[in-house]
């Protein structure tokens, strides 16, 4: 199957039912999770999986905000990820977040805002409609995939809150659990992860609030329950399992940046022009293509810079990469 | 010998067999959502760990008094230098498409991939000096030039080091190993030296 050459618009074409369904790929991790179980204590004992299926959401597509790119399948989408909090490697996510807990969930808001304090996620998200938006995703590591979220503006939750004047950025915090999240017990991170995000880009109508993937509730190892998305930025912009809210005046740490500020900005924006220190930023690999498909250019603010370069007007890009 | 050298030579292949089986999906195997860099990091790795495990053949070969050892070293040579040009091709063919000007950029311009890039043109020498008759016309020089093994394998414990984004602990762990391979050679050396200074 991998080594048939890619003709554009294969993926559109791939048939669900050539998709493992959900069940049984879950199915078979728990299956070899339980032989692993047995196999290291000898008496066939395999661990609980707390983890619920994914939910069914209601919502609708908003085309205006939708690349007409085919998505990538779910099986790619939730197989291969970048989620630190459950370990280093891409498939680490998938195997080792099934102990998370997304229920009850709270997201504490505080800072430069007239309204503050602890919210349920029904409170957050109910008030408003669910819409589909399908995304590239470009990550910093120079590859992309298409993603069909299900999300709210962050916008229109934002200012729920409603942010004064001093309100300059916005901040977020993801969980801390190690004993659900095995990645934050090693420190190749500063735990909790954060991020932020100017003003101006939070409210930015392409700034989602997802709180689902494929007409589902997000699984946990694609940021359960609710995360970032903003389409025009690497993805690691894209903070996930958000606990936490902060409006700031001044602008706040964000962890790659805290990491390696050399290599990753605040603003992170995507640039074909400005490349990471180590590698270039000028191609990406689309994944789901197979392994004879080469990279392609990558675009200008990943293809969003009709809606979002004005945002940047007069600013150096190369010294705020 | 005669049973230790085949088994040996199956069990490095076993990385390749596993691509291949993950390459052609059976027992429901897979590379993953991102096939090439599956690929060429299972190759990578595999050319480093054996370029490891051959330059610890000489010192395993003096702590448990194993000559017999120094047998097995060519091979475990070749199959390194098999795995980094293998992680090479991959590079070259299914990550770059052979773009030839994203090739040249990445060699001169990422400090990673020129490392990478000069350990494997170091290697090639020793691929093609690995003969008998190589060995004999070379007579004490093959030694001097096979030592060229130790910068090698700093080489690529950097460039592995270099590629990572944050989770480092792997190549830490491969620098922490020649350290110990190539100290210890830096030990004997110092010890050997005083025994025979006969000024000491």
């Amino acid at each position: 199957m991998l080594i048939k050459p890619f003709r554009p618009g294969d993926s559109a074409r791939i048939a669900p039912s050539v998709i493992t369904p959900e069940h049984v790929f879950e199915d078979r991790r728990r299956l070899l999770r339980a032989a692993l179980a047995a196999g290291i204590t000898g008496i066939g004992v395999s661990w609980p999986r707390a983890e619920a299926a994914p939910a069914a959401l209601s919502y609708q597509r908003n085309e205006r905000y939708s690349i007409a790119d085919p998505p990538n399948s779910y099986q790619d989408v939730t197989s291969y990820n970048n989620f630190y909090e459950f370990g280093t490697d891409k498939s680490d996510p998938a195997a080792n977040s099934g102990r998370f807990k997304p229920e009850p969930w709270t997201v504490t808001v505080v800072g430069e805002a007239e309204v503050t304090g602890r919210f349920s996620f029904g409170d957050l998200i109910k008030p408003h409609a669910l819409e589909e938006r399908i995304y590239r995703l470009r990550c910093v590591e120079a590859w992309s995939m298409v993603i069909p979220w299900v999300g709210i503006p962050l916008g229109d939750v934002l200012r729920r809150f409603r942010p004064t004047s001093r309100a300059k950025y916005v901040a977020f915090e993801t969980v801390y659990r190690p004993e659900q999240m095995p990645g934050q017990r090693s420190n190749v991170l500063d735990w909790p992860y954060v991020e932020g995000l100017r003003i101006d880009e939070a409210m930015h109508p392409l700034t989602l609030l997802a709180v689902g993937v494929y007409g589902k509730s997000l699984p946990n190892q694609n940021g359960a329950p609710l995360r970032l998305i903003v389409p025009w930025k690497y993805g690691f912009k894209g903070i996930k399992s958000i606990v936490a809210i902060r409006f700031t005046e001044k602008q706040p740490p964000t962890s790659w940046n805290v990491s390696a500020p050399r290599e990753y900005g605040f603003y992170a924006n995507v640039n074909p022009l400005v490349d990471h220190p180590r590698w270039s930023q000028a191609r990406e690999r689309p994944i789901g293509r197979g392994a004879f498909n080469a990279r392609v250019a990558t675009q200008m603010f990943n293809g969003y810079e009709a809606e979002v370069a004005s945002l940047y007007a007069g600013m150096d890009l190369r010294r705020n990469y | 010998m005669r049973l230790l050298k085949p088994a040996l030579f199956a069990l490095c292949l076993l990385p390749l067999v596993a691509v291949l089986v993950r390459v052609f999906e059976f027992g429901g195997a897979t590379l993953g959502a991102n096939p090439i860099e599956s690929i060429q990091d299972t190759f990578g790795r595999w050319g480093l760990r054996l370029l490891l495990v051959t330059l610890a053949i000489t010192p395993l070969r003096d702590w448990c008094g194993a000559p017999w050892l120094i047998g097995l070293r060519r091979m475990l040579g070749l199959f390194a230098f098999g795995y980094v040009v293998l992680h090479f091709v991959t590079w070259l063919i299914l990550d770059q498409s052979m773009y030839w000007p994203g090739i040249a950029d990445d060699v001169s311009r990422r400090p990673f991939i020129t490392i990478g890039f000069i350990a494997l043109l170091l290697l090639l020498p020793l691929a093609l000096t690995s003969t008998n008759r190589a060995m004999r016309r070379l007579g004490r020089r093959w030694k001097s030039l096979h030592r060229l093994s130790y910068l090698i394998v700093l080489l690529g414990v950097w460039h592995y080091y270099w590629q990572a984004k944050a989770d480092t602990r792997e190549p830490i762990l491969y620098f922490v190993i020649a350290s110990v391979l190539l100290g210890w050679r830096g030990y004997r050396l110092f010890r050997h030296g005083h025994r025979f200074n006969p000024f000491s």
